[in-house]
């Protein structure tokens, strides 16, 4: 066969390309969850398929970057939300200020006092909201929060992945978690009163 | 441990997302599982959030339209 030297040998081209074939298949079984973020990180389908699309192109150039036995699915998040941010969304007054529900119970409660019998079942109350309530509950988060609700409760990632993924400390993770869902089962709640009358 | 409140239905409540989210220590596991057990009260709460979670998770899927699909495996490298 050919005598190329070591680094450019056949032999080396294809253990290249194997790795790769690897990495874009491995890439692509986790393309259903990423797209599933991506839909609730934009405001259409059109959107969200575009962003799809360019975190793969991205993530395809870059595969050598990506370290073999680290967290493939962490790896494309971070090019996911980071391509997010770069679309340029809209600028949002600091959400830190917005006010809370005293009690994280806020909506149980709510919903149960709206119960003609009260104690209800708990699953027959969460029936009573609605899932394009919460779809359009979720859109409304401030940005910050909902890449973080997002990414845990969504895409199921640690506390520790989210922040790697975003870029923030372990800490924020939390409190943008703890307030997110606050504000999520708020809107829901107004939602949900709105619609029971 | 320190941190939380001495109301146990309190303490119980600041405990819950921390609990389903499984990040409490073993020992603040135990207690916080110790009180749901006893407290209707906490349980019915505890039930609902756990509900609430599926019921969030479901409504945000969207399955992703097929046609992307073939679009994402056109953009691999040839070989």
């Amino acid at each position: 066969m050919s005598e190329n030297s070591p680094e450019s040998s056949p032999r080396q081209l294809a253990t290249d390309a194997r790795d790769r074939v690897r990495f874009e298949e491995e890439a692509l079984e986790l393309s259903d969850q990423v797209y599933s973020v991506a839909r609730r990180l934009t405001g259409s389908r059109e959107e969200a398929e575009d962003l799809v699309q360019e975190t793969y192109a991205r993530a395809f150039r870059a595969w050598r970057s990506f370290e073999p036995g680290t967290n493939l699915r962490a790896w494309l998040f971070r090019i996911l939300t980071n391509l997010n941010i770069d679309r340029g969304r809209k600028i949002q007054r600091s959400p830190d200020t917005q006010p809370l529900e005293e009690t994280d119970y806020f909506l149980y409660n709510k919903l149960e006092e709206a119960t003609p019998d009260g104690t209800p079942d708990e699953r027959r109350v969460v029936e009573r909201l609605s899932q394009n309530d919460a779809v359009s509950a979720l859109a409304e988060l401030p940005h910050d929060f909902r890449d973080v609700v997002l990414l845990v409760d969504l895409a199921d990632f640690t506390y520790s992945d989210a922040a790697q993924i975003l870029d923030i400390p372990i800490g924020t993770v939390m409190s943008r978690l703890h307030r997110g869902r606050r504000i999520l089962k708020g809107t829901l709640a107004e939602s949900a009163a709105e619609e029971g009358g | 441990m320190s941190g939380y409140a001495f109301d146990p239905c309190e303490k119980c409540e600041q405990m819950m997302q921390p609990y389903l989210d499984r990040v409490l220590s073993e020992e603040e596991r135990v207690e916080a599982e110790h009180h749901l057990d006893t407290c209707e009260y906490c349980r019915r709460r505890y039930r609902f959030e756990a509900e609430f979670r599926r019921f969030v998770r479901l409504a945000a899927a969207e399955p992703m339209p097929p046609e992307l699909k073939a679009k994402l495996r056109a953009l691999r490298t040839p070989l």
